[in-house]
């Protein structure tokens, strides 16, 4: 049996969709068998950050409904050995599906492959629990302001009381320079706050822009800030004990990086 | 010496007041508050209280805030009351 992660935030535009692109091609690369399933329904987003959204044909509410087998609703990601996309249905809503349906699709997913990663509307409503239904593990993304972190906090009490324990933080687009200068909360205030286990740290990076402008996940990009903190939250996932990049100190590893790659003015 | 403060940049920045507001916020979203149930607890402190002082019921505040425990320093949520005596009832001791 396969492991089912959501990845969720309550508040929208924090980055998990890109976080579930990134993680979930990066466990391929791992080697690891992987689905990734859009559970934004009526707002799907993912096979285009994938650069998927030409080879659709049917959706997870086709393959809910049973108008489709399971296989003919996956498409497989011909650049990674194996990774695969579940696209969410755009014409249906959030009422389409019921959290029971949701439980029985990720369950069968489970049984093919390694990671079934479910990425999660924004909110608090019926997609949001669809989301979670099926999952044993549990990926909260925030970025480092009042409204995304106070969010967060909601979504942590509502994924304890539906028995997901132990759910782990992302910070995402930290600011190197604004954490510096003391004008944005950084790792320590956040994790000091929401007092859940942080799984990684992912710094504000055009290169993220660029990459979701071509369809291409930042992780396969070795220039990438974004990328190498991706690759090291997949290392984290399978059970690595990654040390966090140092953030808050003057030299710390990715202001060397930082600096190396032009990101940082000296 | 403070380089921040030499170059003219000052150096405590907006996180603080960042950090500062969503504790007090999340001390209200995770005890579920309302503002009814701050009402039901102000009646009951006036019920109570009034047994024994006479007190301004207009001048009465109730707020769930946050406070430092002395022990450790640590930031912990605390019900405050402010309440205006008017004087102690005499019946009492």
């Amino acid at each position: 049996m396969g492991e089912v992660i959501v990845i969720t935030s309550g508040k929208g535009g924090v980055g998990k969709t890109t976080t579930t692109a990134n993680i979930g091609t990066g466990l391929a690369l791992e080697g690891k068998s992987v689905v990734l399933l859009d559970a934004d329904i009526g707002l799907r987003n993912l096979d285009v950050v994938m650069g998927l959204e030409n080879r659709i044909v049917y959706d997870l509410v086709d393959v809910v409904e049973k108008t489709c087998r399971l296989k003919q609703g996956l498409i497989k990601d011909k650049r990674f050995p194996n990774l695969f996309l579940m696209p969410a249905a755009q014409t249906k809503d959030k009422s389409a599906v019921t959290p029971e349906q949701m439980m029985e699709l990720t369950k069968n997913l489970a049984e093919e492959f390694e990671y079934v990663l479910v990425d999660s509307p924004a909110g608090i409503e019926q997609g949001f629990k669809n989301a979670i239904a099926g999952a044993s593990r549990s990926i909260v993304v925030t970025t480092p302001e009042v409204s995304a972190v106070r969010d967060a906090d909601r979504i942590i009490g509502l994924l304890e009381a539906n028995d997901l324990k132990n759910p782990q933080l992302l910070i995402n687009r930290i600011k190197l320079e604004m954490v510096k200068r003391g004008d944005m909360m950084n790792i320590d205030d956040i994790v000091d706050i929401l007092a859940i286990d942080l799984l990684g740290v992912v710094p504000d990076d055009e290169q993220i822009v660029i990459s979701t402008n071509r369809g291409e996940p930042a992780i396969v990009d070795d220039r990438s800030l974004a990328g190498q903190a991706y690759r090291n939250i997949v290392k984290r996932i399978l059970g690595d004990n990654i040390p966090f990049m140092s953030l808050d100190t003057d030299e710390g590893l990715i202001t060397k990086i930082a600096r190396v790659f032009g990101f940082v003015r000296k | 010496m403070d380089l921040f403060k030499f170059f003219g940049r000052s150096g405590g920045g907006s996180k603080d007041i960042a950090k500062d507001r969503l504790q007090l916020l999340l001390i209200h979203d995770r005890a579920n508050v309302s503002p009814q149930f701050l009402e039901m607890v102000r009646g009951d402190l006036i019920d109570v209280i009034s047994d024994y002082i006479e007190i301004d019921e207009s001048g009465l505040d109730i707020k769930l805030t946050r406070t430092k425990r002395e022990r450790d320093g640590a930031t912990v949520p605390a019900l405050v009351a402010n309440i205006p005596i008017r004087k102690m009832k005499e019946k009492i001791r």
